[in-house]
């Protein structure tokens, strides 16, 4: 079952940045990559639950700010040599604007 | 149309230059080269072991002529450039090859010298200096027995060696009484005497050749105190001159040599000179690192990318003579001002002599053990102070530390050190190739290095190093790269961002062709800040290429929540701003007040949303942003001093408040803290700050690179001064300095670790016009950034996305 909500524009987020959608049991981080492709994860680290959408994002991966870990934007997965995996939404953009797939 | 490139002198400087430039420009130009010697480029270098017999013609090719044609280049082997028209721009050749050029090279290299005496022209008198002459002694070889050298100095005594390798008997003939007396000292130029000797060969010291005699051919040479030798072949060795007919004829301006600037330009802006040719800030060169030096120099100019200069060069010297080891390199002879360290055993053949002035090496001669020649030449090359070393300098590199493996000589010797003189290659680089390469040879290691492939004297280091670095416990080394994004190191990049003028991160990336489209953590926050070191006025500050807590400005927690801790000038707060803390503890429910290390008051747990909130609130009552989550300056500590305390000896106080009047809100590698005490009690714990003022009668001692962090570190002392104005001087020129030399996330305590206490001293203490230089632009950029970034957002609304969600989506 699908449940496609929009969240806003593609420029309400930075280019390389990230906000943050509330829902009522947890927050979603949506990601704007550096070529304007959109990600949608758990704003939630796998490692210490270390807000994503605060930290850098490369290429399509996230390092988050509490203790730099690397998580794919793609498959929600730590990369490198730590292991651990967060939740990741289906995310799409039409005429400019932002939805996710809450499932 | 590409254009053209014409390069006069097929040796081994102006092909070095060419080569460089195929590396970073592959297809920039159409080259022409012209060379006298009918060849592709030789290592001339190696002509010594070519005549002794160790080596062949074909094993010192280093371009064939294949390889001119695999690089479509255009060779013109064998012909000499007689005349360069400037205003044609095209030059002629001896048989009349005409090519036309928009930039030329000229490499001319240099003569061995004749000494004009009668009879110097009669067959059998050469030079060592090409294919030619070795042929020429190879040939005399076979049949004469009596060779004399004239000139006991590098060249000489190889000549010498080589040909008495082939059965015949030499003779050297030298003017001073010192062998080498250019690389030697007195002591040690007997010791290579005397193995010279006792290897068969004959000297005839102070001894100045009158005439050379002969009916056609040479048979003797007469001295000028009457007595005389019989000889079949006299190779004269007394010394070069740099070859600059050609460019004088063209109305280029030559001294000594071709005068070129830092960039390696002539006096026309579209010929440059490299090699032996050329004098640079007065000096010549005769001995192929400078000039390998200068070549990578001018390709990079010839590549029109602008960056490097050439600033002259220290050289070493080896003798390339088997059996016999000597170093030498700086300046060895002494004076008054300096002091000598001296080892000798004379019975089983050492000797080491190292000359200090204001306890920094600058000369070195070492004979019979020479491998800690590599880590001497480092501690010159760098001016690094060696009061700390003393007692084990003269025991060499291996003796230091407490690690107890003695002979571990490679495992200590650190990744900076230059193995190669000849191609500046250090250890970390050929270790680093050995290991992201895979290789497994020496001749691999040349290959990818160059390391070992011109003299070849470091040819046993290089062997170790391979040896140490395949061994099985073997732990990789620290990259040099900024970050794996790129093959440029901190200081390559800053560079480019100066010479170029880069002012955003992309153009820094286009520029350096990094590997990676949007880099990463480590190369954008670095990028971002160097940037704006750089270009303060101009670079354009990237938001997303710093830390969340520089972009929310204020500390994340562990919880995801963040810190407010507000500016207290000098440590000092009043009633109101008490009244103002406690009013927005309580109205936003503020989980924790903390008092900090820095004296400041610290508010946490504080929601994001809220933050500008409490900002506005805070700076309704006048306060500021305190940057205690930057990459900033973050505190000036103080004690109460003069103003209260017994002891006070200054108004430390206030000297606080001004010095963080000066400095807050300036971004810097890493955070950085100041402290001001009265007096040397030291209250404020000035001597563990990055800068720390400790008051004194007489005025303000500074201290600087100090740490209380993971590893304490006490300061070093920097100067005294006299007055406040001295202090906030020194102050900001220090900071500008540290600003624009440190790598990112260096703190200063590290910094003047590796770059050397002495070259802070130089800068800030030392030079006038070099602090006032910094201190201005210190000043400059606190211009633009002195802006309270708390108000920018809680008041002016700028980045309000950064604390708002975009979306509540009710389930
Ligand atoms: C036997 C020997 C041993 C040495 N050992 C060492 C050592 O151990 N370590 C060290 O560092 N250095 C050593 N050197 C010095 C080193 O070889 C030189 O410093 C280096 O080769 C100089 O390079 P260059 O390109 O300036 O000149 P060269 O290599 O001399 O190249 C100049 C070329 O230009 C050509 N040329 C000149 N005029 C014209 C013209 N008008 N038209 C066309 N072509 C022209 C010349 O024929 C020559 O081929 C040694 C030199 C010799 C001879
Ligand atoms: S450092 Fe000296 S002046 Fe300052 S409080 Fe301590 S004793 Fe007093
Ligand atoms: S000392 Fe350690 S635990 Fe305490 S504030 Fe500093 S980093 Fe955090
Ligand atoms: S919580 Fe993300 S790295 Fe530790």
């Amino acid at each position: 079952m699908s449940n496609w909500v929009e969240v806003g524009q593609l420029d309400d987020i930075p280019k390389q940045g990230s906000r943050v959608v509330e829902t009522s049991d947890y927050n979603i981080a949506v990601f704007r990559t550096v070529n304007d492709e959109v990600f949608a994860i758990k704003d939630e680290c796998p490692h210490k639950q270390g807000p994503l959408s605060q930290g850098i994002v490369h290429d399509k991966k996230v390092t988050c700010p509490l203790h730099n870990w690397t998580i794919s934007l793609e498959s929600g997965e730590a990369l490198g040599p730590d292991e651990g995996c967060t939740n990741v939404f289906v995310a799409k953009v039409e005429n400019g604007v932002i939805s996710i797939d809450l499932g | 149309m590409k254009e053209k490139l014409v390069m006069i002198g097929n040796g081994m400087a102006g092909m070095r230059t060419i080569e460089e430039l195929l590396k970073i420009a592959p297809d920039m130009y159409d080259i022409t080269v012209f060379g006298d010697e009918p060849y592709g480029n030789y290592n001339r270098i190696l002509l010594s072991p070519v005549l002794a017999g160790d080596k062949t013609i074909d094993d010192i090719m280093l371009n064939t002529i294949e390889w001119y044609e695999e690089n479509n280049i255009k060779l013109h082997a064998g012909k000499k450039v007689t005349e360069i028209n400037r205003i044609a721009r095209k030059v002629t050749a001896e048989d009349g090859t005409v090519e036309e050029y928009d930039r030329l090279l000229i490499a001319t290299g240099s003569r061995p010298f004749i000494i004009p005496v009668p009879g110097h022209d009669k067959e059998g008198v050469i030079s060592f200096r090409d294919i030619k002459d070795v042929d020429t002694m190879l040939e005399a070889t076979k049949n004469f027995k009596h060779a004399t050298v004239i000139g006991g100095g590098l060249l000489g005594l190889e000549a010498a060696n080589g040909m008495m390798q082939h059965g015949m008997n030499v003779t050297v003939v030298h003017l001073g009484d010192t062998l080498m007396e250019r690389q030697m000292d007195k002591v040690s130029g007997k010791m290579l005497k005397k193995s010279l000797q006792d290897k068969g060969m004959d000297f005839r010291m102070e001894a100045q050749t009158a005439e050379i005699t002969g009916n056609g051919r040479v048979s003797g040479i007469k001295f000028a105190d009457g007595t005389s030798l019989e000889t079949d072949l006299v190779v004269m060795a007394v010394g070069i001159r740099p070859n600059i007919e050609l460019a004088q004829q063209a109305g280029l301006h030559c001294e000594r040599g071709i005068v070129v600037n830092d960039t390696m330009q002539t006096y026309d802006p579209v010929i440059y000179s490299v090699g032996e040719c050329v004098q640079h800030r007065g000096e010549t060169y005769g001995l192929v690192a400078p000039l390998f030096e200068m070549a990578k120099v001018c390709a990079n100019h010839l590549a029109k990318m602008g960056i490097g200069l050439y600033e002259g060069s220290v050289t070493s010297t080896k003798l390339k003579v088997t059996g016999i080891d000597l170093f030498s390199a700086g300046d060895f002879t002494g004076n008054e001002d300096t002091e000598e360290m001296v080892m000798q055993d004379a019975s089983s053949g050492l000797y080491k002599k190292l000359v200090l002035q204001n306890n920094k090496l600058i000369g070195a001669v070492l004979y019979g053990d020479t491998k800690e020649g590599a880590w001497y030449f480092q501690l010159m090359r760098t001016s690094q102070d060696i009061s700390d070393l003393r007692d084990k300098l003269l025991f060499g590199e291996s003796h230091l530390g407490d690690s107890g493996h003695g002979g571990d000589h490679i495992g200590q010797m650190s990744d900076d050190t230059e193995i190669c003189g000849c191609n500046g290659v250090c250890k970390g680089d050929i270790v680093k190739a050995i290991t992201t390469e895979g290789l497994f040879t020496l001749d691999e290691v040349r290959a990818h290095t160059k390391a070992s492939a011109s003299c070849g004297s470091c040819t046993g280091l290089v062997e170790q190093i391979l040896e140490f670095t395949l061994g099985s416990d073997y732990e990789a080394p620290e990259a040099k790269p900024l970050c794996k994004c790129t093959d440029h190191s901190h200081e390559e990049v800053r560079e480019a961002i100066r010479e170029r003028k880069l002012t955003s991160i992309n153009d820094v990336r286009r520029s350096l062709n990094w590997k990676t489209e949007d880099g990463c953590p480590a190369c954008r926050m670095a990028l971002n800040y160097y940037v704006q070191s750089a270009w303060h006025n101009e670079a354009q500050d990237d938001p997303q290429s710093r830390f969340i807590n520089e972009r929310a400005h204020a500390n994340i927690q562990k919880d995801g929540r963040y810190s407010v801790i507000p500016r207290m000038w000098g440590g000092m707060t009043t009633p109101n701003e008490l009244r103002v803390i406690a009013n927005v503890a309580e109205k936003y429910e503020i989980k924790d007040v903390h008092l900090t290390g820095g004296q400041r008051i610290g508010l946490y747990g504080v929601e994001k949303e809220v933050l500008p909130k409490i900002w506005a609130d805070l700076n309704e009552a006048g306060m500021v942003s305190g940057h205690a989550y930057g990459k900033a300056m973050r505190t000036v500590k103080t004690c109460v001093g003069k103003q209260w305390c017994r002891f006070g000896t200054q108004n430390s106080t206030a000297l606080g408040i001004k010095l963080e009047e000066l400095t807050w809100a300036s971004w810097m590698p890493h955070k950085f803290k100041l402290a001001v005490s009265g007096c040397p009690r030291n209250c404020a714990e000035a001597t563990i700050k990055d800068f720390g003022v400790v008051c004194v009668d007489s005025g303000y001692e500074l201290h600087i690179g100090g740490n209380g962090g993971i590893k304490v570190r006490a300061t070093d002392l920097l100067c005294n001064v006299t007055t406040e104005e001295d202090v906030l001087e020194y102050c900001g020129a220090f900071i500008q300095f540290y600003r624009e030399d440190a790598h990112y996330l260096e703190r200063t305590a590290p910094w003047v670790e590796r770059i050397g206490f002495s070259r802070i001293e130089d800068t800030v203490v030392k030079n006038e016009e070099k602090r006032k230089h910094y201190y201005k632009r210190f000043l400059e950029a606190q211009k633009i950034a002195q802006v309270d970034p708390w108000k920018e957002r809680a008041v002016d609304g700028k980045d309000k996305y950064e604390f708002e969600t975009i979306k509540v989506v009710q389930a």
